[in-house]
């Protein structure tokens, strides 16, 4: 597609600094290895190829998540998000979740969409956890705003981590009531639900940085939604 | 009296089923047991049906009434049996009374449950309705919370470990992915539940000092049986009929707070010995057994209770493996509650089902117990207070 570059500089919203989130790996309850790490801007058309089994996903609103994820994803890709980033976690080199989000100024931050592909293992509680860490820890801001479109985020958000309910505050997501999550919240919660270690072993992190592959459609729609459900 | 055999057996996948409705899941089953029958046109004469929940969580009743006229069994005669968790071998057992009477000669009994329509918590509400409604469950105890502070007793009294509580966990959850009627079909490793840094995240603390993955999870899902005499069960069917050679029902004070000993299981002993006594069998004749695992603790608790183990040497005996397939005394080969999934008024029947599979020699060898010719169930209601048991046997 041609792009008009001097039109191109307008639409693209002035990005704050990001300092880039360090990649971790945790160790899941099976004993694999998931690594954490930020996506490149470039990855963003795997990344819509992982998202888009779950836009036809009702069952936890997973069509809800993937819909709006994929449009985040896809404006985070053709600049027309601000600040906008992007954590995946991988398994053996697999797409098994995807957080984002973006920093609305210096001290806020504002918590998108988690999506957990590979179901059972807490995935998508640790990377919400991470997502949280980069906020708090690496943009070094003093609260994230949080929303859920699930009861199950419901659950792991507002109740896992006590968030605080913010009465007349608009979330980006839309008219969902908004909570926040606060530094002196995310210090105290951290030790029950932010797991990692870094560095992470240069052969992990090379499989990962190598390349993000995603399962084919049918296989995240059976770790989804499967017949037995989880 | 007559001795009385299961000639069909059947069961559906236990999970989180959004898209049937109770009498789907009763009927899926039923449906499964009567063809495993090879009961073709025949009807049956009477229908226990188990359920402990469906007037709070579905606002219905008489579901064994419903369930007749669906499966087109009518003028059969039905009931509903509601014993908490153990009203699936409560059923069951009122439906071997009505073959070993004389009265009836072909009866199903099914059990069925409808978890998942509510969220967790409203699930957990909903099985903590059992507890003593004027000195338990308005302080807010939940029967996670009981068996947490029943553990650490155990653990207290016995030296009971949390490695013998993981390894019952590993056990289960090995065998349930082997299963595919489990509801959790995932392999955990010690490494990534207690080892690991990590694991304080993947295994959180749920009722202290049980964790995550010493719970059964809430699960939708039924299972069904077809009873007959004996001494008829080759003119009904080709199968070979298991024999319910004995059964055992006991209870115990409501709440826990009134035992002399709160780490004493007094119904599961007495259940297990009359279970035991009218098979004229003993524990060490058992191959394979089916425990109530709603908690890792439970296993082993039972375990002991039912006179498989001393006190105190169950938890080791599951850490030395001797309750894995090839062990002493392999228990849970069907992933127990801890991996099959937990539907409350379906339990009981699902573990005499796995049984009958088990005795029928039909399951892979993963999960298939050698020449298993002695199976027990036992079924765990309250929190200790109504427990029924069987023995059952493959005719020689």
């Amino acid at each position: 597609m041609a792009v008009d570059m001097e039109l191109e500089a307008v639409l693209r919203a002035p990005a704050l600094e990001m300092p880039p989130y360090p990649p971790k790996v945790i160790t899941l309850a099976n004993s694999k290895k998931m690594v954490v790490r930020q996506a490149r801007r470039e990855e963003v058309p795997v990344l819509l190829d992982a998202v888009r089994p779950t836009l036809e996903i009702p069952r936890d609103y997973y069509d809800i998540v993937g819909v709006r994820l994929y449009a985040e994803l896809l404006g985070w890709y053709r600049h027309r998000v601000r600040n906008e980033y992007c954590l995946v976690g991988q398994v053996d080199g697999y797409a098994v979740g995807i957080v984002n989000g973006r920093m609305v100024d210096k001290d806020i931050g504002m918590s998108y969409h988690t999506l957990a592909i590979d179901r059972g293992m807490r995935v998508g509680a640790h990377l919400f956890a991470a997502k949280m860490e980069h906020h708090i820890e690496y943009l070094g801001q003093q609260e994230v705003w949080i929303t859920a479109e699930s009861p199950i985020g419901f659950r792991r958000w507002m109740i896992e981590y006590g968030l605080i309910k913010q009465e007349g505050v608009q979330h980006e997501l839309g008219g969902a009531t908004s909570y926040k999550l606060t530094r002196d919240i995310y210090f105290e919660t951290k030790p029950r639900l932010v797991a990692g270690t870094r560095p992470v072993p240069k052969k992990l992190l090379d499989e990962a940085l190598a390349e993000i592959k995603v399962a084919d459609e049918a296989t995240i729609a059976e770790k989804i939604c499967g017949l037995k459900g989880r | 009296m007559r001795d009385v055999a299961i000639i069909g057996a059947g069961m559906i996948p236990f999970g989180r089923r959004d898209e049937d409705s109770l009498l789907d899941l009763l009927a899926y089953s039923s449906l499964k047991a009567l063809d495993d029958a090879g009961l073709g046109d025949k009807g049956v004469d009477a229908v226990y049906v188990a359920n402990m929940g469906a007037g709070i969580l579905q606002h219905q009743t008489s579901v064994a009434s419903a369930l007749v006229d669906r499966l087109g069994l009518l003028p059969a005669a039905a009931d509903a049996v509601e014993n908490g968790p153990a009203s699936g071998a409560s059923a069951i057992k009122n439906g071997l009374l009505a073959v070993a009477s004389g009265y009836y000669n072909l009866v199903l009994v099914a059990g069925g449950e409808k978890m998942r329509e509510v969220v967790g918590w409203k699930a957990t509400d909903f099985v903590a309705t059992m507890t003593h409604p004027e000195v338990e469950y308005p302080y807010g105890i939940t029967l996670p919370g009981m068996a947490g502070m029943f553990t650490r007793l155990y653990m207290e009294k016995y030296g009971l470990t949390r490695e013998q509580l993981i390894a019952v966990a590993l056990k289960n959850q090995r065998m349930g992915a082997l299963n595919p009627y489990a509801h959790v079909e995932m392999v955990i490793t010690k490494e990534g539940i207690y080892d690991h840094p990590d694991s304080v995240v993947n295994n959180p603390m749920a009722a202290d000092p049980l964790h995550l993955y010493d719970m059964c999870p809430v699960s939708d899902g039924s299972a069904a049986v077809v009873l007959c005499p004996l001494e008829k069960a080759k003119a009904f069917s080709k199968n070979v009929p298991v024999v319910i050679a004995g059964f055992g029902q006991a209870t115990d004070t409501h709440t826990l707070q009134e035992r002399d000993d709160p780490t004493d299981l007094k119904a599961v002993t007495l259940a297990s010995q009359q279970a035991f006594e009218r098979a004229k069998l003993k524990p060490s004749d058992v191959d394979v057994a089916e425990l109530h695992d709603a908690f890792t603790i439970l296993e082993i608790a039972e375990s002991e209770h039912a006179g498989f183990y001393k006190k105190g040497e169950g938890g080791k005996a599951a850490e030395k493996g001797e309750t894995s397939l090839g062990g002493r005394l392999p228990i849970n080969m069907s992933g127990g509650l801890k991996a099959r999934g937990h539907p409350v008024g379906a339990t009981g029947v699902a573990q005499v089902v796995d049984i009958v599979y088990q005795l029928r020699h039909e399951l892979p060898k993963e999960r298939q117990v050698k020449n298993a010719k002695v199976g027990f169930t036992l079924n765990f209601g309250g929190f200790g207070n109504n427990i029924v048991a069987f023995v059952l046997r493959r005719p020689e």
